[in-house]
């Protein structure tokens, strides 16, 4: 398996009025042809500016690349020309976003909006790429194709809305699909639907999925590997069993404990007591020292430096170092049950 | 359709009714009357022509023989000016309010969405700033100011554009460009403002996602989007156009009904007021009614048609 695309200590800052804000801050990650790696964080964790930083829709500026690097096949995305990117949209990378009620444009048929991809990467005439939409949308389960392809997207429901968007997105049968957060606007049912038909479509085109959620719930359905940002960094990353089964982070534990289960109902919701840190002034050691319960003096200051517990599995905590204190996981962290799919 | 159409035809009368009734007692509760002037006529004089015009009779007798001839197309004769119909004043003046409305609409149109579209698509640049100041000095100043500004300018400096009058396209330039610079300038804010809502949206974001480029997304997915807030300001932009042209008709010298409409106030003429009054509500109704017929055009999620009996 070859790395399909390598992302290494990338930075972005946004210039506000008030300060720069440091949204992504030395994010490495790496996405391997055909895999699906699930980034999570709660909101303002700086996910999503690094997904779309990837296809480099961030509008810049305010925003700026304040360093690192993203390949892609090798080459250096962040240093690529706007015509360069836009041939590389679409066709090589291309993405769903998180509300389909919006993401589509409410004045042009489905079909229009799935045939622009396809007449700009792939030379099509107008009436291949009408035929190939009406493919498109019977391969993601839209019923009766050939009709609703001349719809509005105001004639859609929620689901068939996402089901076109994967549509648009999968049109040129790109290599990396970034999905940010695509079934956090769908209501429960359909978010397993739209899952699943991501999973067989990733089965069947071979396309390697970065996935955007703070649900971890879809991540334990979806992926095969994670990445947990928090703050502008990744701050534990390994294999879907290493993360539910074996986390090290105590963020990583907080986001295991606020996550609702089945078998004790009685308890309480677990939440993560504060908020997560002002980018605008980002702390200088940890990101999470401040809501952290082992917080110890050395986290303020300095930045861990990440441990490797695995071939996949790396962490950045201080508490992995050999002259911090033994601790152990919450129990509301353990994850009980069956074993998680991969 | 033909069932809408056929509804919003009824609405209409029933609405140049009200306007019809309500017109007319306003304007026979106003004091003065067609025949008070400097030089007062002698009684019996006056008894004689409020007979010829109908006038001495009871007012509820008025205002049913009004509305019965209105439903006929027969507006009456002018009571200031001797031998004229007020049909033949409208056919008359008319035609010089149409041209300098549509032209002034089509400057305001173009140039607004153009200088509104430019100012989005460089937000917070020298572009934006350019067009906003225009804008800004296009709401603040009058129009009558503009007027005589451009007058000075083109006509008594320069020596480009005839001053007053109407005799050529030449003639309507000037008078043109002075009575669309309020709206354009209202249309070029409101395009900014719109574009800019949608260059921000979700699906803007979607487009440039497929590798379209900045033109293609500016230009086949904004302005479509962005442009629908200015087609529901076109009815009204159109009749007032229409009805403010006066100021701008006094100014250039040029006859049009604007000038009759007002003239006419003051003259207490009270056919021509009725008549100018029902002819430029008629003309509001029905642009509201094409600009909502143009809405389902541009927006497919507004269909026009009846409720329950679509798909």
């Amino acid at each position: 398996m070859s790395k399909l695309l390598e992302v290494k200590d990338l930075a972005i800052y946004f210039d506000t009025y008030q300060a720069e804000v440091q949204a992504v801050r030395g994010v490495s990650f790496e996405l391997d042809e055909k895999e699906t790696l699930a980034i999570v964080g709660e909101s303002g964790s700086g996910k999503s500016v690094t997904a779309q930083s990837l296809m480099r829709l961030t509008p810049m500026p305010p925003g700026k690349f304040a360093g690192g690097s993203i390949l892609f096949n090798g080459e250096d995305l962040t240093k690529k020309s706007e015509s360069q990117m836009e041939s590389i949209r679409g066709k090589d990378i291309s993405m769903i976003f998180q509300d389909p009620m919006t993401s589509l444009n409410p004045t042009m048929t489905i079909g229009k909006q799935i045939a622009e991809g396809l007449i700009k990467h792939q030379n099509m005439s107008k009436k291949e790429a009408h035929n190939r939409g009406v493919e498109l949308l019977k391969l993601v389960g839209i019923p009766n194709p050939e009709k609703r392809i001349n719809q509005y997207p105001h004639e859609y429901s929620g689901g068939m809305r996402q089901r076109a968007m994967i549509a648009i997105a999968l049109a040129c049968n790109p290599k990396v699909l970034i999905a940010d957060e695509p079934t956090t606007a769908l209501d429960v049912t359909i978010q397993a639907q739209i899952l699943d038909l991501m999973r067989d479509l990733q089965q069947k085109t071979g396309t390697a999925i970065i996935l955007i959620t703070h649900d971890l719930g879809v991540v334990a359905n979806a992926a095969s590997r994670v990445a947990v940002m928090y703050g502008g960094k990744i701050v534990e990353t390994g294999n879907v069993d290493e993360i539910f089964y074996n986390p090290k982070h105590p963020y990583t534990w907080g986001l295991l404990s606020s996550m609702p289960k089945i078998n004790n109902g009685e308890e309480e919701l677990q939440a993560i007591p504060g908020s997560p840190p002002d980018l605008a002034d980002p702390p200088k050691g940890c990101p999470f020292v401040a809501r952290c319960p082992y917080a110890m003096k050395l986290c303020e200051n300095h930045m861990p430096e990440y441990t490797n517990l695995s071939d996949t599995q790396k962490t950045a905590c201080w508490l992995l170092d050999e002259r911090a204190p033994e601790v152990e996981p919450p129990e509301s962290a353990i994850v009980g049950g069956a074993k998680v799919h991969g | 359709m033909a069932k809408y159409l056929l509804k919003r035809l009824v609405y209409i009368i029933v609405s140049l009714f009200f306007i019809i009734t309500i017109t007319f007692f306003l304007m026979q509760a106003a004091p003065g009357s067609p025949f008070a002037s400097e030089r007062a006529l002698t009684p019996a004089l006056e008894a004689q022509m409020n007979e010829a015009y109908g006038l001495n009779e009871p007012i509820h007798v008025q205002y049913f023989n009004y509305l019965f001839s209105a439903f006929q197309f027969d507006f009456g004769p002018s009571i200031k000016y001797v031998g004229q119909d007020v049909t033949e004043i409208i056919a008359r003046s008319f035609p010089y309010s149409l041209i300098l409305g549509v032209e002034a609409i089509l400057i305001a149109l173009s140039i607004g969405v153009l200088l509104g579209v430019i100012a989005a698509v460089k937000h917070n640049k020298f572009g934006d700033y350019t067009a906003m100041v225009i804008a800004v000095l296009g709401i603040s100043v009058p129009s009558f100011i503009m007027a005589t500004i451009l007058q000075y300018i083109f006509a008594i400096k320069l020596q480009a554009l005839p001053i007053a009058r109407f005799e050529s396209f030449a003639h309507t330039i000037l008078p043109a460009v002075a009575l669309a610079t309020t709206p354009l300038a209202f249309i070029a804010r409101l395009m900014r403002s719109s574009m800019l809502d949608v260059l921000h949206s979700d699906y803007i974001k979607t487009a440039k996602s497929k590798g379209l480029s900045e033109r293609v997304v500016t230009y086949k997915h904004a302005l479509r989007n962005a442009i629908l807030p200015v087609v529901s300001y076109l009815g009204p932009l159109v009749v007032s156009i229409l009805t403010g042209s006066f100021i701008i008709e006094k100014i250039f010298g040029i006859p049009g009904l604007g000038n009759e409409f007002v003239v006419s106030v003051t003259n207490r003429d009270y056919t021509v007021i009725m008549g100018t009054t029902v002819f430029f509500s008629v003309l509001l109704l029905v642009s509201i009614l094409l600009v909502d017929l143009l809405y389902g055009l541009v927006d497919p999620r507004i269909k026009v048609t009846d409720k329950g009996a679509s798909k």
